[in-house]
């Protein structure tokens, strides 16, 4: 009979064994749950085939950077659903790892002899290419709306941006379940973060046109991360960079994920203090 | 079989060890100076009632929460500070179900490989015997909801076993059974320890899950009553069967019974 060696910490073949097998099976369960695919789908849809064709001729855009030429509405708000698609994926992954019947998940997850951080953000990572799938996925359908990039790059330029911001979403969609007990089901989400955070944005309004309503509404969007995201996602679709955009988004996203990181610790996390 | 999913007994080797492990829940004790020593290749139960901590317990003992005193030792491995170690040594079996149902038999076990650093060939190479062992060899491309519940539950058996652990830990294993499949579960997981020389620590409040020559520690409020063959706890408790001893021992009725 064949005795277990002395176990030896991870390496990094092992870490990246790790990440890609939990990956993997984020990508398996995601092709599994076909209502939750559409409903992701179907709600940028909305925005995108109701709400902006009766938008079209109200919000008029000026040109404004990244755009060079006048834009319809539905160029304009497609970074801001595309954000909104991550959004909601980032939440909805990071909250159902801790509630309900992901909790038995978790666990098994967090046994594995890999670093909790390394495991955490390998989770997130996870999340992220399910949301750049869903996102994808509109993408398509947007197209044959005659939405799309000044050229095709934009659609290689963008996944940068999308990687980062969906980052920055689920780690704070990581934080929010670690830290807050109120918000234990969806609708508290939607009410206190989700719908606050996209409607308080550059998505469906520029800041400018905001200005001229609400100067402290403005100040309240051009500091709400959700805003940067958008921008990031729009400039880069659109081959360019937003450098305040980015370093914002990458500093909630490093800030986000050591707080849940922090919250995940064995020693002084949610956990521990909720009782499993 | 050709391999064993476990390592052969080390005799006089301890297993687990739990040092005055004490952890609170804001004012409430739950776990108070817990310390026991489960020797390898031994099947030990931990018994208690609902609420006994044992959960508790269990949650420390694979590091999801870490015990804010005391020490938790796999084969020597402080499970707070040499937490990788410590969780490779460990086999889990949780007391939630934790399968992917909307997977496959052998997706789940690919995953759970990769969690434990096992390339997809390794895992592949592995699973036959394990899946041998537990009686579902011919499941393997079955998606896990088509399992019934004994089923599942073996098919975490393997699972757990799939990294080679040292210790085979369990939370309440047979919660949700009928009966055949209790005993069926009972029934493989003994057969490890006899066989493979597996190390098992037994989570339950069933007392007639425990044999008369099983370690068991009794958990009761938190605190270690009892740590014996079952038969010396019988015996000192001058009672003629495990749960009048359980009895005598907690002042508890009814509940823990068979």
């Amino acid at each position: 009979m064949s005795v277990a060696a002395e176990p030896r910490p991870f390496g990094l073949r092992e870490l990246f064994i790790c990440l890609v097998g939990v990956v993997w099976r984020e990508g398996l369960r995601f092709l599994h749950q076909r209502e939750r695919f559409v409903a992701a789908l179907v709600r940028p849809l909305v925005w995108l085939f109701i709400f902006a064709a009766g938008f079209r001729q109200t919000l008029g855009i000026s040109i404004i950077p990244p755009y060079e030429t006048y834009v319809l509405y539905e160029d304009y708000i497609t970074p801001g659903l595309m954000a909104m698609i991550q959004l909601f994926n980032g939440m909805q992954s990071s909250l159902s790892m801790v509630y309900d019947r992901e909790m038995g998940s978790m666990r098994l997850l967090l046994v594995s002899p890999a670093p909790r951080w390394f495991l955490l953000t390998a989770k997130l990572v996870a999340g992220v290419a399910v949301s750049i799938l869903q996102v994808a996925a509109y993408l398509v359908i947007a197209y044959f709306w005659e939405i799309e990039p000044p050229s095709l790059w934009g659609y290689v330029t963008v996944l940068p941006a999308l990687a980062l911001s969906g980052l920055m979403m689920g780690a704070l969609g990581m934080l929010l379940s670690s830290l807050i007990r109120q918000l234990e089901n969806f609708a508290g989400v939607m009410n206190f973060v989700i719908f606050p955070m996209f409607f308080a944005s550059s998505a469906l309004y520029p800041l400018w046109r905001v200005r001229e309503g609400s100067p402290w509404l403005a100040d309240v969007c051009a500091l709400n991360p959700f805003t940067h995201a958008v921008e990031l996602i729009r400039f880069a679709f659109y081959l360019k960079v937003n450098w305040l955009s980015l370093a914002v988004v990458s500093g909630c996203t490093i800030g986000f994920l050591a707080l849940a990181i922090l919250a995940y610790d064995p020693a002084r996390g949610v956990l521990t203090r909720r009782g499993g | 079989m050709t391999a064993e999913p476990l390592s052969s007994r080390v005799e006089s080797a301890i297993a687990l060890e739990v040092e005055n492990v004490t952890h609170a829940y804001g004012a409430r004790l739950a776990l108070d100076q817990v310390s026991f020593k489960s020797p390898a290749g031994q099947f030990a139960v931990l018994l208690g009632l609902n609420g006994a901590g044992k959960s508790t317990l269990f949650s420390i003992i694979t590091h999801l929460y870490a015990c804010r005193s005391g020490a938790v030792r796999v084969f020597g491995h402080d499970v707070a500070r040499d937490s990788g170690r410590a969780l490779a040594s460990l086999g889990v079996v949780f007391q939630s179900r934790t399968l992917d149902i909307d997977l496959s038999v052998e997706q789940n076990l690919l995953y759970h490989g990769a969690l434990q650093g096992l390339s997809r060939s390794e895992t592949r190479r592995r699973q036959g015997d394990l899946l041998a062992r537990v009686g579902l060899a011919d499941r393997l491309s079955d998606k896990a909801r088509h399992l019934s519940g004994g089923q599942q539950r073996r098919l975490e058996i393997a699972r757990a076993l799939l990294h080679r652990p040292r210790l085979l830990i369990l939370d309440e294993p047979t919660a949700g059974l009928d009966l055949n499949a209790r005993a069926d579960i009972l029934g493989l997981v003994r057969a490890l320890v006899a066989d493979a020389g597996a190390s098992v620590l037994w989570t339950t409040h069933l007392i007639d899950e425990a044999q008369a020559d099983d370690l068991v520690i009794v958990l009761h409020r938190g605190r270690v009553l009892a740590e014996d063959r079952a038969e010396a706890i019988v015996a000192r408790a001058g009672a003629t069967s495990l749960s009048a001893a359980f009895r005598a021992l907690t002042g508890a009725d009814g509940e823990a019974e068979a």
